[in-house]
C-alpha cells in the first residue's frame, strides 16, 4: 500500500433528518387514523348527548336487557373460543415450527383457509356442513333406524357462536404460536433429551414455559379477534336477541334500523372491553414474565 | 470408553462416512477439525440426537446405537450453553435429577456439591437472563455433570468467551475431569485450548477422524 498518499478527502453525508422524518410522517399517519376514528365515536356521541338531546337513546342502550345479555355472550363465547383454539394451536405451531414432512406446504395451505375466506363464506360453508351432515344422518335413519344425532346443537344456537369463532380465531392462533416456537432453539429440547427426557417432557419442561409470552400473545389475538367476529356468527347462528346475539350483532341490528348513536354507543363499549381485558393481560402478563427471567 | 466404527451420518446435503476413532476411559478428548467439516455432527450422532445410517457406537462395550438420546447417559455442554429460560440456576442444576425422580434431600444435597464443583453457589436463586457468557457456560457445564454421566461431549464451550473467563474454564474443566474421572469429548477449533486440555488429540479431516496425539510433540502436526 503507499504509504505516501495524501489522505482521501473527507467523505460528506447529506442529514438523516430526511430519513427519521419519512418514517415519523409515514408510520404517524396510520396511527393518527386508529386514534381519530376512536376520538370520533367519542366526540360523536357526546355530542349527541349534549347539542342534540340523544341522551334517551344512549340511555336505551345502556339499560337494554339485550345488551347487557350480548355482553355477556361476547365475553364468555370469546373466552371459551380462546381456550380451545388453544389446544389444536399449540400442537399444530409445534409441529409446524419443528417438523419438516411431506404435505407441510399444504397444512400450511389449508390453515390460511379460515384467514382468507370472507367471513361470510365461513358462515354460509359452516351451516352447509350442519344441513348436509343433517341430511346425510337422516337418510341413515331412514334406512337403518340407527339415529345419529349431535348431542348439542350448533345452527342457531350459542355453541354455534362460539364454533364460528374457533374457526376464524384459532388459525391466528397457529400463525401466532408457530412464531413463538420458531424462536425458541431446537437445541434447548436437544439438551432436554440428553438430560434424561422425553420428547414429551422436552416439550412440557422445557418449550412450553419458554414459550409463555407467546402463548399469552396468541391468547390476546384470540381473544380479540372472537370478540369482533361477526360475519360467521351472523350466518350460522343467527341474531336472535337473549340468545345468539353478542355485541357486533348488536351494532349491526342497531345500524340497520337507523338507531346510529345506539350503534356508535354499543361500539365504544366494545372498544372499552377490549382495551381493558388487553391492558390487563399485558401487565400481569408481562410482569410474571419479567419476573421469571430476571429473578 | 468411546468407541466408534464405520460411523456413517447423514445431515442434511451433508453426509460423513466411516468415521472411527475411540476415547479410552478417563482421558480428555479433543476433537479439532475446520468449521463445517462435521465436527458438532459427530458429537450429536454421539450424543443420541442425530440418527446414525451405519455403523456402530460403544460406551464401555456397550452398543448404544440405536439408544435414545435420553438413555446414553451423556452429559452434554452446548456451544451457546442452551439455558432454559423460564428456570433459575438452581432449577437448571436440578432438572435431570428431578426427570430421574431423585428425592428430595439428596437433589439439594447434589445441587449444592454442583453449585461448588462450578462456581455459581451465589448465582443459584438468579434466572439465566443477564448471566455472562462464562457464568453461562459453568451453568451449563453443572447441569451436564448433575446426573453424574460417565462421559461428557462439549461443542465448542469456549468459543464465545472472552480470554479471562476462556482461562478459568479451562482450568475448571480439568480440574473437574480430574475430579470425577469423566470421559470428555471436546469439540474445538481453538488450538491453544486443545493444547490445554487434550489427553486425546483428534483431528477430524476430509471426513475422517484422526488420531494426532502421538504425534503431539511436533506441534506442526497437530
Amino acid at each position: 500500500m503507499a504509504s505516501n498518499d495524501s489522505p482521501a478527502p473527507r467523505h460528506r453525508v447529506g442529514s438523516d433528518r430526511w430519513f427519521y422524518g419519512c418514517l415519523i410522517l409515514l408510520g404517524g399517519s396510520y396511527i393518527v387514523l386508529i386514534l381519530l376514528t376512536l376520538l370520533a365515536d367519542g366526540v360523536y356521541v357526546l355530542m349527541e348527548i349534549f347539542l342534540h338531546g340523544q341522551w334517551p337513546a344512549v340511555r336505551n342502550v345502556l339499560v337494554s336487557e339485550e345488551i347487557w345479555y350480548a355482553t355477556k355472550l361476547s365475553i364468555l363465547s370469546s373466552t371459551i373460543t380462546t381456550v380451545l383454539a388453544l389446544w389444536v394451536a399449540v400442537p399444530i405451531g409445534y409441529l409446524l415450527s419443528r417438523f419438516k414432512f411431506p404435505g407441510r406446504a399444504l397444512l400450511d395451505a389449508i390453515l390460511d383457509i379460515p384467514i382468507v375466506l370472507p367471513p361470510l363464506v365461513i358462515g354460509v360453508s359452516l351451516l352447509i356442513l350442519f344441513k348436509t351432515g343433517g341430511v346425510i344422518s337422516n337418510a341413515i335413519a331412514e334406512k337403518t333406524g340407527i339415529e345419529l344425532s349431535m348431542p348439542i346443537d350448533f345452527p342457531y344456537a350459542i355453541p354455534g357462536v362460539i364454533l364460528a369463532q374457533f374457526l376464524v380465531a384459532a388459525a391466528f392462533a397457529v400463525r401466532a404460536l408457530r412464531l413463538a416456537f420458531d424462536e425458541i432453539p431446537f437445541r434447548k429440547e436437544e439438551v432436554a433429551l440428553t438430560l434424561g427426557c422425553t420428547r414429551g417432557q422436552a416439550f412440557w419442561r422445557v418449550v412450553l414455559p419458554e414459550a409463555r409470552g407467546g402463548l399469552l400473545a396468541a391468547a390476546t389475538l384470540t381473544w380479540a379477534r372472537s370478540l369482533g367476529e361477526f360475519g360467521p356468527i351472523l350466518v350460522f347462528a343467527g341474531a336472535t336477541p337473549m340468545r345468539t346475539e353478542v355485541l357486533p350483532t348488536s351494532v349491526f341490528l342497531q345500524f340497520s334500523v337507523g338507531d346510529l348513536v345506539g350503534a356508535v354507543t354499543i361500539s365504544l363499549g366494545m372498544v372499552l372491553i377490549a382495551v381493558v381485558v388487553l391492558v390487563v393481560v399485558r401487565v400481569f402478563g408481562h410482569r410474571d414474565l419479567a419476573g421469571r427471567a430476571l429473578r | 470408553m468411546i468407541e466408534l466404527s464405520g460411523v456413517h451420518i447423514v445431515s442434511g446435503s451433508f453426509a460423513l462416512t466411516d468415521v472411527a476413532f475411540s476415547v479410552p476411559r478417563g482421558a480428555y478428548a479433543v476433537l479439532m477439525g475446520r468449521t463445517g467439516s462435521g465436527k458438532t455432527t459427530i458429537l450429536e450422532a454421539i450424543c443420541g440426537l442425530k440418527r446414525v445410517v451405519a455403523g456402530d457406537i460403544r460406551f464401555a462395550g456397550e452398543n448404544v446405537t440405536q439408544l435414545k438420546a435420553a438413555e446414553r447417559g451423556i452429559g452434554f455442554v452446548p456451544q451457546d450453553g442452551a439455558l432454559f429460560r423460564s428456570m433459575t440456576v438452581r432449577e437448571h442444576l436440578e432438572f435431570a435429577l428431578e426427570i430421574r425422580r431423585w428425592d428430595k434431600p439428596r437433589r439439594h444435597e447434589r445441587v449444592a456439591e454442583l453449585a461448588a464443583m462450578v462456581g455459581v453457589e451465589h448465582l443459584l436463586d438468579r434466572g439465566v437472563v443477564g448471566l455472562s457468557g462464562g457464568e453461562t457456560q459453568r451453568v451449563a457445564l453443572g447441569r451436564a455433570l448433575s446426573f453424574r454421566p460417565a462421559i461428557l461431549c462439549l461443542d465448542e464451550p469456549l468459543s464465545a468467551l472472552d480470554d479471562e473467563s476462556r482461562q478459568e474454564m479451562i482450568e475448571l474443566l480439568k480440574r473437574i475431569q480430574r475430579d470425577t474421572g469423566v470421559t470428555a469429548l471436546h469439540v474445538t477449533h481453538n488450538r491453544s485450548e486443545a493444547e490445554r486440555l487434550a489427553d486425546v488429540w483428534l483431528r477430524l479431516v476430509d471426513g475422517k477422524v484422526v488420531d494426532v496425539s502421538s504425534d503431539a510433540v511436533s506441534s506442526d502436526a497437530r
